[in-house]
């Protein structure tokens, strides 16, 4: 599993990491019943506070992707694929709307903003 | 949550100094990094931690009555005293066996390999950064619950730094072991502390979550007629420049929504401790 970390963006840490790790229970590179690393091995790993990464999966039990059973660990929860999916569409559909909203207000087309789109999409 | 180190109302003096009646709690399973100015009494609360001066106000540590009875479960760190620069680990290993009686020499030479420190140099011989690792090995190796550190990164390289750090982080892996850690380093401290506790001139001015220093304060950066409209509660401290201010703000968001203004940045520990004691 990868998790990258940067300490100079805005996102706060806790949720880069829940965030890559709900990305790859959506993706299936985890799966339903997986073992996650305890928040004090993956604190010591990413080389972050524990209370960040507690913090991190506080938010995905909360939001059903991860469920802790005490004193054995935590462990990847049995999602609604295609339901998880639809969420990430409707946050991808809410940032766009912005950036369609600035560029009829600066008059650019429909065409510029697809390859401005592409462009982020190949860099990625 | 239990509590390893319960301070209530420490206090002391020297003649110019006063400790002045500082409290803080470490919950168990969490670093606390204790930061403040050289002078401000960091050294002198970990000496009234570990009864090496006399003081005022309760301690209590590990949650024990008797604190000597704690102190046997208790790794230490000091930023002077250590051994005798003729020895070497090997020499040490015999007299630490001496002093605690749950002195683990195996898990010392273990610490001894994996730090890469040799056996058979005396410490005078020894790098800056080498003889540090070896008191951490020493502190750790009567497998203590509690770590206490006084500036144990000051003066080494970053590559030696990074590797003490990793051996703190480490050690809380355990969910039964705290440290709590001195440094103006603050650097240091950013990324594996969960707690921050300000001292200055004997006073703690700032006990906060981390993540929360680091994710929710911010610096505005505005001109002088911008500063005029922004009400004195929503600032912590202005640092007032020839061409800009530089505002301290407990919330960057709330901020941001209430002012409308662009230019605030995340703090670093070390900004933080700046503003905090040179702004007004």
């Amino acid at each position: 599993m990868d998790i990258i970390i940067s300490n100079s963006s805005n996102t706060p840490i806790y949720e880069q990491i829940k965030e890559q790790i709900k990305s790859k229970i959506i993706s299936n590179e985890l799966t339903t019943g997986e073992l996650l690393p305890s928040i004090r091995v993956l604190a010591r790993d990413l080389r972050c506070s524990v209370i960040t990464t507690k913090n991190a999966y506080e938010e995905l039990e909360k939001e059903g992707y991860v469920k802790t059973i005490p004193s054995k660990g935590v462990y990847v929860s049995n999602i609604n694929k295609e339901l998880a999916k639809e969420e990430q569409l409707k946050k991808i559909e809410k940032i766009l709307e912005e950036a369609v909203v600035l560029a009829k207000i600066n008059k650019i087309n429909e065409k510029e903003l697809k390859e401005i789109v592409s462009i982020l999409y190949e860099e990625r | 949550m239990k509590n390893v180190i319960e301070v209530k109302n420490l206090t002391k003096e020297y003649k110019g100094f006063k400790l002045d009646n500082i409290s803080f709690n470490l919950p168990v399973g969490s670093i606390m990094g204790f930061i403040g100015e050289n002078g401000a009494g960091k050294t002198t609360t970990i000496k009234s931690l570990l009864d090496i001066i006399k003081y005022e106000g309760s301690i209590k540590l590990l949650n024990k009555e008797n604190k000597n009875e704690a102190l046997k479960d208790i790794g230490v760190v000091l930023d002077d005293a250590f051994f005798p620069e003729i020895l070497n680990a090997l020499d040490i290993n015999s007299i630490m066996k001496g002093i605690y009686s749950n002195w683990d020499s195996k898990l010392f030479f273990q610490y001894l390999i994996d730090f890469k420190i040799p056996k058979n140099k005396p410490i005078k011989n020894l790098s800056k950064g080498m003889h540090k690792k070896l008191e951490i090995a020493v502190a750790l190796s009567h497998h203590p619950k509690l770590l206490i550190l006084d500036e144990p990164t000051t003066g080494l390289d970053p590559v030696a730094r990074s590797e003490i750090i990793e051996i703190f982080q480490n050690f809380v892996v355990d969910p039964d072991c705290s440290i709590f850690i001195s440094s103006h380093i603050t650097s240091d401290l950013e990324h594996i502390a969960d707690y921050i506790v300000f001292i200055n001139e004997g006073k703690i001015i700032l006990n906060e979550k981390c993540s929360t220093l680091l994710e929710e304060y911010g610096i505005v950066k505005c001109k002088k007629e911008e500063f005029v409209n922004i009400d004195n509660k929503d600032y912590l401290k202005v640092r007032k420049y020839r061409y800009d201010y530089e505002l301290l703000v407990k919330n960057k968001k709330e901020f941001k929504r209430k002012y409308k203004m662009e230019l605030i940045e995340k703090i670093s520990l070390e900004e933080l401790m700046v503003l905090m004691l040179k702004g007004e």
